[in-house]
């Protein structure tokens, strides 16, 4: 442009050079980070590359036998011990509060959702349950009778001497 | 008003009078072939408005109710048996039968005149068509999901055990039938506001 003064060009050139130092610092940045992601991770989904058709695993039986499981920590969300297949949890409907909920556990004999579930964020105990504890399976989800896919090393803390 | 009354009474005279030209034989030989075809067409038509394929053929159930049996255990299933529109929606029983097709006629008049030829529509009336099928089945006790479904055939030690419990409790004494419990199996329910649960002693006190 021909009324640009060289002090303006100067400052575009500053500003266009820092642009491309971050620019090279980001690309740094990345590429190790993502090396890390392929190697280290590993992929529930086994060694099968990720644009190869797989077979996929039988479906396990799932466990139904309405025994209430130990928490493996205080505060665990209880798993289920019972199928919910085919229950409706939409914003219309909430199947698991038709017996869960505090008015029909006397007929249902099913546990009470927990006091947790009553307040809001301030710590207010509502008469309901709030809406961000509504969907049930957001935290608790029945259990499969099935090998874990990853190794896991938990343990409880009463077993380690947690003291 | 004289004119239709003057053209009735022509062919009432028609009606009434004895036949010259044509043979005893061919008026009843007739009048029987003609009966079979007509009662055959009858029977054929109302089996077709019985098809799945008749049922999707209107948006109304294609996009809304259609797709949402398909996610369900009784369109897919370990067995490969289906329920289909009809085997749930319209009585196996001639009189039942007919009397629902009758009813239908509204739905005809529904298609027509778009009562629910929106998602909005048919979502703000779900409510109202649901009801309508839960006081169907309240009434008739299930009658279309015991087509299928026996009580006496029921194995109640196969059942888990909550299943086994409340069936005995609820369904075999007869206090409660599928439907009290078992809304939206096979749809998305509406919303359930106010709608007790099927063992509830509220849902008891609506009565049979």
């Amino acid at each position: 442009m021909a009324g640009t003064s060289p002090a303006m060009t100067d400052g575009a050139g500053a500003r266009r050079l820092t642009l491309l130092a971050l620019f090279a610092l980001l690309l740094c940045l990345a590429i190790p980070a993502h090396a890390q992601v392929l190697t280290d991770t590993p992929r529930l989904s086994g060694n099968t590359p990720p644009t190869q058709p797989m077979k996929a695993p039988p479906v396990p039986p799932m466990v139904t036998n309405d025994v209430r499981q130990m928490r493996n920590y205080p505060e665990q969300p209880p798993v289920i011990p019972h199928a919910i297949d085919g229950y409706q949890l939409t914003l219309n409907t909430n199947r698991c509060l038709s017996c869960h909920a505090r008015q029909f556990t006397p007929g249902s004999g099913a546990p009470m959702i927990s006091v947790t579930h009553f307040m809001d964020r301030d710590g207010q105990v509502l008469i309901d349950v709030t809406p961000r504890r509504y969907f049930c399976t957001a935290c608790h989800v029945p259990q499969a009778d099935a090998p874990p896919l990853v190794q896991n090393t938990f343990r409880d803390s009463l077993s380690t001497g947690g003291k | 008003m004289r004119r239709i009354w003057s053209v009735a009474l022509c062919v009432w005279g028609i009606i009434r009078r004895p036949a010259t030209g044509l043979s005893l034989g061919f008026l009843t030989l007739g009048g029987f072939i003609a009966g079979v075809v007509f009662w055959g067409g009858f029977n054929t038509a109302l089996e077709y408005a019985n098809t799945e394929q008749f049922c999707v053929s209107c948006h109304e159930m294609r996009d809304n109710v259609y797709p949402e049996l398909a996610q369900t255990v009784h369109f897919s299933n370990r067995s490969g048996v289906r329920a289909k529109c009809a085997d749930c929606h319209v009585p196996h029983d001639w009189t039942y039968k007919i009397a629902r097709k009758m009813q239908a006629s509204k739905e005809v008049w529904g298609a027509i005149f778009g009562t629910i030829d929106t998602r909005e529509k048919f979502l703000a009336k779900r409510r109202e068509l649901a009801g309508h099928e839960w006081a169907r089945l309240k009434a008739n006790d299930s009658l279309e999901c015991r087509n299928c479904h026996s009580a006496v055939a029921m194995d109640l030690t196969k059942q888990a055990p909550r299943a086994a419990t409340l069936h005995s409790r609820y369904l075999l004494t007869g206090q409660r039938t599928c439907i009290d419990c078992h809304k939206g199996i096979a749809h998305q329910l509406p919303d359930m506001t106010g709608v007790p649960p099927g063992w509830s002693d509220e849902q008891a006190a609506l009565g049979h």
